[in-house]
């Protein structure tokens, strides 16, 4: 289970004016504004739930997995993950969750995927077994024994978001973060990607929390919605409730954008 | 075996497992392997020819024989990739300043452990590609070039000893430039006045012996002599009895000294990161 409550976060952001003048005087005196990224966030996320993670560029949503994921540390507020405060004690806590970066790579780019795997079996310290019965599910589901033996570098990013999803999920993670799983892959690998995420939470009650712009991704995957702007949390709800009839999700959302000004 | 000694050892293997991947991907970089070996001899040489002349004009001058500077340069030569401090991860930098550190958070292993088991696999995997071929021929060259056998078992010993002292030192002082990192945007300034710093006083610019006497000393003290000087000098019996092990015992302290600098600069850096690029 995953609570957050009152969770504040500030960035400080250095402005200046475009010009030579300003980048002078800029060398010796530097304005920096405080940039409100979480404001009160708070939320509760059961066990085996799907959550759709959304709002715009610039709303939180990734500051917010990252507190999750133990990377940041917030200003104030409570946050407990299965128990485990995530900054506390890091190590513990990522040991036990599973995350993607859609625009980053975790595997190594210059040797064959089957080393980053094993490699992270190592890291994670994954019994043998379960690090078998995991591979050889995952190279079922996702079409993967063609390019294990290939180096990374080599891949296409459909196949190397195939192999991402692999390489966060070979430790059963009890929970799934996903940061823009979609982005910039084509139609056939986005619905891959999607089919394989609903199922892994059918078949392992993984918790997944999906933060995306692609709105199929959240029709598809999740059942639920949190919406952010402005690092304040606006909605939370079914997605059934959201949606009008007949209008698509697209249009659903940018009128909830517009409706809340973000 | 007990529990708490079964952790212990899953501990380790996550870094021995991390140093094997690192190892033998270093061995697989042949041409540059190739080329560095090419240079490093044409350096050797040229460098060798410079101190030549300079004995030739005023012998009295030169502080150790000839036969031991050969040896101090071959050997600086075969292994320059455990000594040289500008030999750093790319890689590291890259991820801290575009935020690809995001993914090295989410292990759970400890950052400061991981990165110096990848440095060490680095550098040993360069440095055992390279030496062999630089160290046959410099063995097989006519007499001022030669490179001589070690000047006893014992310095031999000692001379791989305070080698990989001297290594696992070079690595805990990147380690404090990784470190820094965490803190400005760009570190090609940090990088390069350290760098330069480093390879003056480390000796690997000219050899520690050739310095003034009053300032030899003081740089011996520094930790930066606790890296290439002391096996180098051992070597050849420049160093030797008694002042090996002050030297070991010294390069021991600094060893310790640099990593608990370096994990305290991590420990701060990790509760003000701000991880870059959303």
């Amino acid at each position: 289970m995953i609570v957050m409550k009152n969770i504040c976060k500030t960035y400080k952001v250095t402005r200046r004016n475009a010009g030579f003048k300003e980048a002078a005087r800029s060398f010796f005196r530097r304005e920096t504004e405080t940039v409100t990224a979480l404001d009160h966030v708070s939320f509760t996320i059961h066990d085996g739930e799907t959550v759709g993670y959304i709002g715009p560029n610039g709303a939180g949503k990734s500051t917010t997995v990252k507190i999750l994921s133990g990377i940041l540390t917030p200003d104030s507020g409570e946050c407990l993950v299965d128990g485990r405060v995530p900054w506390k004690n890091r190590i513990r806590h990522v040991a036990q969750i599973g995350v993607i970066f859609g625009q980053r790579s975790q595997l190594w780019w210059d040797v064959p995927v089957i080393d980053s795997f094993e490699l992270l079996r190592d890291i994670y310290s994954i019994p043998p077994d379960t690090y078998r019965a995991n591979l050889d599910e995952m190279t079922e589901l996702l079409g993967l024994s063609e390019i294990l033996r290939t180096p990374t570098r080599q891949l296409s990013l459909g196949q190397r978001m195939r192999c991402e999803l692999a390489a966060s999920l070979l430790h059963s993670p009890k929970i799934l973060f996903l940061d823009e799983p979609t982005i910039g892959l084509d139609a056939v690998s986005k619905i891959a990607v999607r089919e394989f995420i609903v199922k892994r939470n059918r078949a392992h009650g993984t918790t997944v929390i999906l933060t995306t712009h692609d709105m199929q991704d959240i029709e598809a995957i999740t059942r639920r919605i949190i919406l952010i702007g402005k690092g304040k949390i606006l909605l939370d709800g079914g997605l059934d409730e959201l949606r009008r009839g007949g209008e698509d999700i697209d249009h659903t959302v940018a009128e909830l954008y517009r409706s809340y000004e973000i | 075996m007990t529990i708490a000694g079964l952790k212990k050892n899953k501990t380790y293997q996550k870094y021995a497992s991390f140093f094997r991947l690192r190892f033998v991907m270093g061995l697989q970089y042949r041409a540059a392997a190739l080329a560095g070996v090419v240079t490093q001899f044409m350096w050797g040489f040229l460098e060798i020819k410079v101190f030549l002349a300079f004995e030739q004009s005023s012998p009295a001058a030169f502080p150790m024989t000839f036969g031991q500077l050969a040896a101090y340069e071959w050997l600086q030569q075969a292994f320059l990739a455990f000594f040289m401090a500008w030999m750093m991860e790319p890689e590291i930098f890259e991820c801290i300043t575009d935020g690809n550190v995001s993914y090295e958070l989410c292990r759970p292993v400890d950052l400061y452990h991981m990165w110096f088991a990848r440095s060490m696999a680095t550098r040993l995997s360069r440095g055992l590609l390279r030496c062999f071929p630089i160290l046959t021929v410099a063995a097989l060259l006519p007499a001022p070039y030669r490179l001589m056998p070690p000047c006893s078992l014992s310095a031999a010993v000692w001379f791989v000893i305070t080698m990989l002292l001297g290594l696992s030192v070079t690595v805990a002082l990147c380690m404090i430039i990784y470190m820094l990192t965490f803190f400005t945007v760009s570190s090609l300034g940090l990088r390069l006045v350290f760098s330069c710093a480093v390879e003056f006083l480390q000796g690997a610019v000219i050899p520690l012996p050739f310095f003034p006497p009053t300032l030899q000393r003081i740089m011996e003290r520094l930790p930066f002599a606790s890296m290439q000087n002391v096996p180098l000098l051992i070597y050849s019996g420049s160093i030797s009895g008694a002042a090996i092990w002050r030297a070991a015992g010294l390069q021991i302290f600094w060893l310790a000294a640099l990593i608990l600098i370096g994990k305290n600069i991590g420990r701060y850096a990790m509760k003000k990161t701000t991880v870059q690029g959303g």
